[in-house]
């Protein structure tokens, strides 16, 4: 398999993770059981690290908020930022964490069932941490778009059936 | 109530428009709008939304209240990116100011092409299968559309020798269309110099539309006509937005051609048409400034579904040649015994998928339909495994 067929295979997976190998193969222009093991082999390496939904959970009705918190932090020596990063990404809480430029050290993205949930972590978990220096905690009110997708009404194709 | 008088009868309607063949789509879409639960792969414009960005570019021109006529030729600002584009894309010059016509989508281009050239009951070469519009557009001009067959063993690229064979005192011009609608056939470089060659021998005009030029899905490259030894003089370019840049409903796209010609055709769209309209002007600006991005991004997912469509279609009894262009598929359904008409029909009615019977594009795309690949994976693959239904109930 050639590098841009490895790529276009691995975006197609991102957006696409149920597509059979077989159709995969016919997608990229390759065979079923090559692309089978290329699989077998990026899970194996770990590139591909899970396959999962996007979902809509403000429809569910089911309650999951998420926060977006900015924390800064005092680097430790020989360790930098990897250290405390480590501690913080542990929490099962914590959906999803980065290392950012700008102002703040670290973006900690919060998943709870509720506001006092996500406010009692931050409070309780986060904010003690030797080394973090502070935190400031913004609410997700809303989701427009998540992974590339639009979570905004319905699109339902605006073309005519048949057309020249 | 008076009587009226007793004048001669005579139709309302010109003869002309009276003896034109309706559109064989148009009987078709009758009968898909009456069906629920549809899946079509009739449909000739992508699935994707204009990129965003160029919508901006429209209305950030509302915001600012350019709602007004443009240049007969179009804005400057967009015909000088046209030329640039045509040079980077495909090495072809055309001048902003003399030779390049920003016209309301291709359509206008083909209807001023052959009104600007051909006198009453001038003749020209028309490969079919080909898009609905071409042979109306030259009966329109009074003139007569001159049909050569092209079929699926020699992969729908027209045969020179036909083409020449076609030629009488009477041919003003050959009309091409490559990529191709309905077929997705490129007419390889080699075979359009030949046609070339051809147009040189009997002095003729060749109109080339170019409207697939970016959905190109082999290595070989597009071959703009008027790069060919000796074409360029003879040569008028159709192209436009609607396909590679997904903008079907702006109306938007251009004709570049000498001097003469070009004048011949604003004369024209001076009268009927004045301009493209400004914002859909603004929105194509856009688009060749800051539109590849989001080309390549179309390109490549276009170029999947044809994969998967011509490997499925092949794998499920429907023998498909491989187009290499635009985003059609165009498979033979004659080893079902039924003629493509029936066929589609029985396809909407038994299994509710919707595609077009290749006679829509002339009558040697009998036996075959013609299909879209510009919708999502998940209508493919549904509408595909429906069609496998289909095929199987036949048995
Ligand atoms: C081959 C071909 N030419 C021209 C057109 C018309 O394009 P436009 O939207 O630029 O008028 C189409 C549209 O389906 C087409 O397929």
């Amino acid at each position: 398999m050639t590098d841009p067929q490895r790529i276009e295979l691995l975006e197609i997976i991102q957006r696409d993770p149920r597509a059979p190998a077989e159709e995969l193969a016919a997608r990229v222009g390759s065979e079923a059981a090559e692309v089978a093991a290329e699989i077998a082999h990026l899970e194996r390496e770990g590139i591909i690290r899970t396959y999962r939904a996007v979902i809509d959970w403000d429809r569910v009705g089911d309650q999951h908020i998420y926060a977006f918190v900015d924390v800064t932090v005092k680097p430790e020596p020989d360790f930098g930022f990897d250290a405390i990063a480590r501690r913080v990404a542990l929490f099962r809480e914590v959906h999803a964490l980065y290392l950012i430029s700008g102002g703040r050290d670290l973006l900690v993205v919060v998943e709870g069932r509720d506001f006092r949930d996500v406010a009692l972590f931050v409070a309780e978990k986060l904010a003690p941490l030797k080394g973090v220096e502070s935190t400031a905690t913004s609410f997700v009110l809303r989701r427009y778009k998540e992974e590339g997708e639009l979570l905004m009404g319905a699109t339902d194709d605006p073309r005519l059936p048949v057309t020249p | 109530m008076s009587a009226q008088p007793h004048l001669p009868q005579r139709s309302r309607v010109a003869r002309l428009v009276d003896e034109l063949p309706p559109s064989g789509i148009r009987r078709f879409f009758d009968l898909v709008q009456a069906t629920e639960g549809v899946i079509s792969l009739g449909v000739g414009e992508p699935d994707f939304p204009t990129p965003w960005r160029f919508s901006t570019a429209a209305i950030d021109g509302l915001e600012a209240g350019r709602t007004t006529y443009t240049s007969n030729l179009g804005l400057l600002s967009l015909r000088r990116a046209i030329a640039r584009h045509l040079d980077w894309l495909h090495g072809v010059r055309y001048h902003p100011d003399t030779e390049i016509l920003v016209t309301v989508g291709v359509s206008e281009g083909l209807d001023l092409a052959f009104r600007a050239i051909l006198e009453p009951g001038d003749e020209v070469i028309v490969p079919e299968p080909c898009f609905v519009a071409y042979t109306a557009a030259v009966r329109l001009a009074y003139g007569m559309p001159v049909t050569v067959d092209t079929h699926i063993e020699t992969g729908f690229v027209p045969d020179p020798a036909a083409i020449e064979r076609a030629v009488t005192p009477r041919t003003r011009a050959i009309l091409l269309g490559s990529p191709s609608n309905p077929t997705g056939a490129c007419i390889p470089c080699a075979v359009l110099q030949q046609i070339a060659d051809i147009a040189a021998r009997h002095d003729l005009i060749v109109v080339s539309d170019e409207i697939y030029d970016r959905l190109r899905y082999d290595d070989s490259g597009h071959t703009s006509f008027g790069t060919l030894r000796g074409a360029w003089e003879r040569t008028i370019l159709l192209n436009g937005f609607s396909k590679a840049y997904a903008m079907t409903g702006w109306r938007i796209g251009y004709a570049c051609a000498p001097p003469d010609l070009l004048a011949a055709m604003n004369k024209i769209h001076q009268y009927t048409m004045m301009c493209a309209p400004i914002m859909a002007q603004e929105a194509a600006l856009e688009a060749l400034r800051h539109g590849e991005g989001a080309v390549a991004d179309m390109v490549r997912e276009y170029n999947q579904r044809r994969r998967f469509m011509v490997a499925r279609l092949n794998q499920i009894g429907l023998a498909c040649h491989e187009p290499l262009g635009a985003f059609y598929v165009f498979p033979s359904v004659r080893a079902t015994g039924l003629d493509c008409e029936t066929f589609c029909e029985r396809l909407l009615r038994e299994q509710k998928v919707a595609v077009v019977p290749g006679t829509a594009f002339g009558a040697c795309g009998e036996g075959h339909l013609r299909a879209t690949y510009a919708a999502g994976m998940d209508e493919l693959r549904e509408a595909t495994a429906r069609i496998e239904r289909f095929l199987s109930s036949l048995r």
